[in-house]
């Protein structure tokens, strides 16, 4: 089946079977920035924005894309650095796998709530693990970028 | 989940039309749970675009269309408003926000999960669902309903009461499943008791209701009677997630709970 979709502003054209999950078209088409983690919908990692809301890449079909934009990371680059960067000062890098997920979350967070308190930024995060369990160092980055962009 | 084809349909009628053409068709809501199933799908048929994507609020009830996602019922002011959040409560425990974005209401219903956090406190307040072709019926009669005849869940619709409502889902991490989930409403006096997965689909306490809805007063005594009704009324099971005994006890904690927090 043919499917249209948006991808970090450029039009693409996919070919996929009807029960083709959107990472594997992604990651086909060279965007390892989505990663594998659980594959059942459980970690997280494979978040990506289908028209500006985060989702599980390993649970939306890519039919279901069809006509929809989708942004990974290589589409928020500049925003993303100003994560990153406080992310470094946190210490809260560590193998980096949730980190473009992360992000992701982050932006959609922002666009939905309106100056999130710790509760919020918790409770919106849950679905994003980190395999080396650095919630607190994240979640002192994530306060410290958003206080930044205020 | 293996699918064939994929029919995007614009009309419910060119959707049921499908639905019905081959025994193994069926509709797909929001696709999070396709992995857990090893069924062969000739055809999937999607309701993205046949306009079942509104929450309406009327003088007496919130209307649910099939297609909306279980984040936008979460985020939905009205509903936050009513039940004592119950509702929105049940959803908020429900895996993360990304997968919320996904799962729609007509795949959550239509499911008839038996872990489902969305069915038990549903099932607390008064919920109608609306079929394409068998109408309108109490939620409690859908999720009974055995029928092999293909229909189409179009909404679900929940009657605006002043409801006092208390919900738990016990699980064992943050994204887990329930090892059990509860729901207690007051609704003008009337008391309404739901557990679900035990681990089978929710449903109600109907002799234990019985019981407390017949008591002239509350006391503690009742509130401990009622949560003993509830356990031996109800069937308990084991699974991975927890043993039938664990269950039991859990219940009684928190249908307990639950009596004691609608009759403040």
């Amino acid at each position: 089946m043919k499917v249209k979709i948006i991808v970090n502003g450029y039009k693409k054209v996919y070919d996929v079977a009807p029960d083709e999950y959107l990472l594997d078209t992604l990651r086909a088409d060279n965007f390892y920035s989505i990663k594998r983690g659980c594959d059942n919908s459980s970690c997280g990692v494979c978040t990506v924005l289908l028209d500006g809301k985060a989702v599980q890449s390993c649970t939306l079909l890519s039919v279901k894309a069809d006509g929809h934009e989708i942004t990974t990371i290589e589409g928020y680059q500049e925003e993303a650095k100003k994560l990153s960067e406080h992310f470094g000062h946190q210490g809260a890098d560590q193998c980096g796998y949730c980190n473009s997920s992360l992000a992701l979350t982050v932006h959609a967070m922002k666009t939905e709530i309106k100056n999130p308190t710790n509760e919020d930024i918790k409770e919106y995060l849950v679905g994003n693990l980190c395999r080396c369990t650095g919630y607190e160092a994240q979640h002192r980055a994530i306060k410290l970028c958003l206080e930044d962009e205020e | 989940m293996e699918i064939v084809n994929y029919f995007k349909a614009k009309t419910i009628e060119e959707a049921y039309q499908k639905l019905n053409e081959d025994p193994s068709n069926l509709i797909i809501g929001g696709g999070a749970w396709l992995r857990l199933s090893s069924k062969i799908v000739n055809t999937a048929i999607d309701l993205e675009h046949v306009g079942l994507n509104q929450i309406k609020e009327t003088k007496n009830s919130i209307e649910i269309d099939a297609y909306v996602t279980l984040r936008e019922v979460e985020k939905n002011e009205a509903l936050a408003n009513l039940f004592s959040s119950i509702i929105n409560k049940g959803i908020s425990g429900i895996m993360g926000v990304a997968l919320r974005n996904l799962v729609t209401v007509g795949g959550s219903i239509f499911g008839k999960y038996s872990f489902s956090d969305f069915i038990t406190p549903l099932l607390a307040v008064n919920t109608e669902v609306e079929m394409y072709k068998a109408g309108r019926m109490a939620l409690e009669d859908f999720l009974k309903l055995r029928t092999r005849e293909k229909d189409i869940l179009l909404k679900i619709i929940i009657k605006k009461e002043k409801v006092l409502g208390y919900y738990y889902k016990m699980k064992k991490t943050g994204l887990d499943f329930a090892v059990i989930n509860v729901g207690v409403t007051k609704t003008n006096g009337y008391y309404k008791i739901v557990v679900g997965a035990r681990p089978s689909l929710a449903a109600y306490a109907t002799s234990a209701m019985e019981y407390i809805n017949n008591q002239k007063v509350i006391t503690p005594k009742v509130i401990e009677d009622t949560a003993q009704i509830v356990v031996e009324e109800l069937k308990f099971g084991t699974n991975s997630k927890a043993s039938k005994e664990y269950r039991i006890e859990l219940t009684k904690v928190y249908v307990k709970r639950g009596l004691k927090e609608v009759t403040k």
